[in-house]
């Protein structure tokens, strides 16, 4: 790769391959909203404050406002719109709606992307984890009360499962 | 706009350095450098992404007498690393309070040092543990004890061209005690107000690694042997600890006041100098 102002890529994004050409200054969350119409992935802050832009890269969450396109490359990513399958939602899907941890929404995708790689990681997260976890994101309408109780719900529901 | 560039090999990356000498920008985790390339301040020429560069490394290693952690491992492997909890508790727990988890699973170690922030939450640890910084340039590589590594404020010795390799950290000796500690306005993420790492070696010298109290994060010992007597006066201690968080040099920002840097290093220092003695003694 070199001088050209465009870069090509080949990427996975929730389980479709894509090959796209992409400046070189571009965030990986402006391809997915965009050029890919994924718009699941919130801007807020765009400088890796809010966490609203939170995606799997290569199985970690990651904030897709800090990333270039180019970084991608040969990578795979997971985003909000790749949760449910068949029309079935995911377990955290599910759960903030029954626990109605869902006010204005915005931070939701985000919040749920980093609650998805949490519980990947630790099946069974304490209180203090699921803090910790969701630490790097903000909710402006919640209190986090009801987030934090969607999570232990969606936990409970995968142990049974 | 910059180019985007990836090479492979280090040399590479020596060769693009000293052709785009201060007019390129390294990228590894990219956490601090998106948020500067987006601040309005200008592009760099060209990018250099290091992830591709399969000598860097993005694992830690056993070796004999240290561990090696590669220039491209994250906070978050150092954080969760077994070798790292078991052995360097202080830089574990530092690695671990650094920004979000969605920060932790990109920002790499070695980008935490030379971003060479005063306030860098990994920097007291590995002053603390002595750690040596391995150098790669066109000129020859070369091996910098931390403690030599920062200048000033966000400055390095990095010489024009040369990029880390990996950062060794030695085995303190058995019986050894170490803790990080630090002070936040908030709980959750933030950075630090204070912070302060110990390593505590019975009856050898006491050291510590002072955070965001001054130009640069700085290492300072105790060698009166007051500290690393674990049957020590306490009140002599405290005087030990006050003497040495005034080689600081703190100021006031946004974060605190200077007075209340210079209150709360001293209250830092002795919390990681307690919870070392605790470990020294179990």
């Amino acid at each position: 790769m070199n001088g050209s102002s465009a870069y090509p890529i080949r990427t996975t994004i929730n389980g479709k391959h894509y090959s796209l050409e992409v400046p070189p200054h571009q965030t990986l969350l402006r391809v997915l909203r965009d050029r890919l119409m994924l718009t699941g992935s919130k801007p807020c802050c765009e400088e890796g404050e809010c966490g609203a832009c939170t995606v799997l890269f290569n199985g970690r969450a990651v904030n897709s406002c800090l990333i270039l396109a180019v970084e991608v490359d040969g990578g795979e990513i997971l985003t909000i719109e790749g949760l449910s399958h068949h029309g079935e939602l995911d377990p955290l899907q599910q759960a903030f709606i029954d626990e109605g941890a869902v006010q204005c929404g915005y931070c939701t995708p985000g919040m749920i992307m980093a609650a998805k790689y949490l519980l990947m990681d630790n099946p069974h997260p304490s209180l203090s984890q699921i803090q910790q976890g969701l630490a790097g994101n903000l909710c402006r309408c919640t209190g986090y009360g009801r987030i934090i109780r969607a999570v232990q719900r969606a936990a409970s529901t995968l142990a049974e499962s | 706009m910059f180019q985007y560039l990836r090479p492979t090999r280090l040399e590479e990356v020596g060769e693009l350095l000293a052709a785009h000498q201060g007019s390129a920008a390294l990228l590894a985790g990219g956490t601090d450098l998106l948020v500067a390339l987006r601040s309005g301040k200008g592009f760099p020429e060209v990018l250099i992404d290091l992830k591709r560069v399969a000598d860097l490394g993005a694992d830690i290693s056993a070796g004999d007498s240290s561990i090696r952690i590669g220039a491209l491992t994250v906070l978050a492997d150092v954080e969760r690393s077994s070798l790292v909890r078991d052995r360097f508790p202080a830089l574990a727990r530092a690695a671990g309070v650094v920004g979000s988890i969605q920060i932790r699973n990109r920002a790499t170690l070695a980008g935490n040092i030379c971003n060479a922030s005063p306030a860098a939450d990994t920097a007291p640890p590995l002053l603390a543990y002595g750690a040596a910084i391995q150098l790669f340039g066109l000129q020859g590589s070369r091996t910098l004890p931390i403690s030599e590594f920062f200048l000033g404020y966000r400055s390095t010795a990095l010489e024009p061209g040369e990029i880390v390799v990996s950062i060794e950290v030695p085995y303190p000796p058995p019986g050894c005690g170490s803790s990080f500690q630090r002070i936040t306005r908030r709980r959750g993420v933030d950075l630090a107000t204070v912070s302060a790492a110990c390593l505590l070696q019975p009856h050898q010298e006491t050291l510590f690694g002072m955070g965001a109290v001054g130009p640069t994060p700085l290492r300072v010992r105790d060698d009166t042997g007051i500290l690393s007597d674990p049957a020590g006066d306490p009140q002599q201690g405290r005087e030990a600890i006050a003497r040495l968080a005034g080689r600081a040099s703190p100021i006031s920002d946004l974060r605190s006041g200077k007075e209340y840097r210079a209150a709360m290093l001293q209250v830092v220092l002795l919390r990681a100098y307690e919870e070392s003695l605790r470990m020294c003694l179990n």
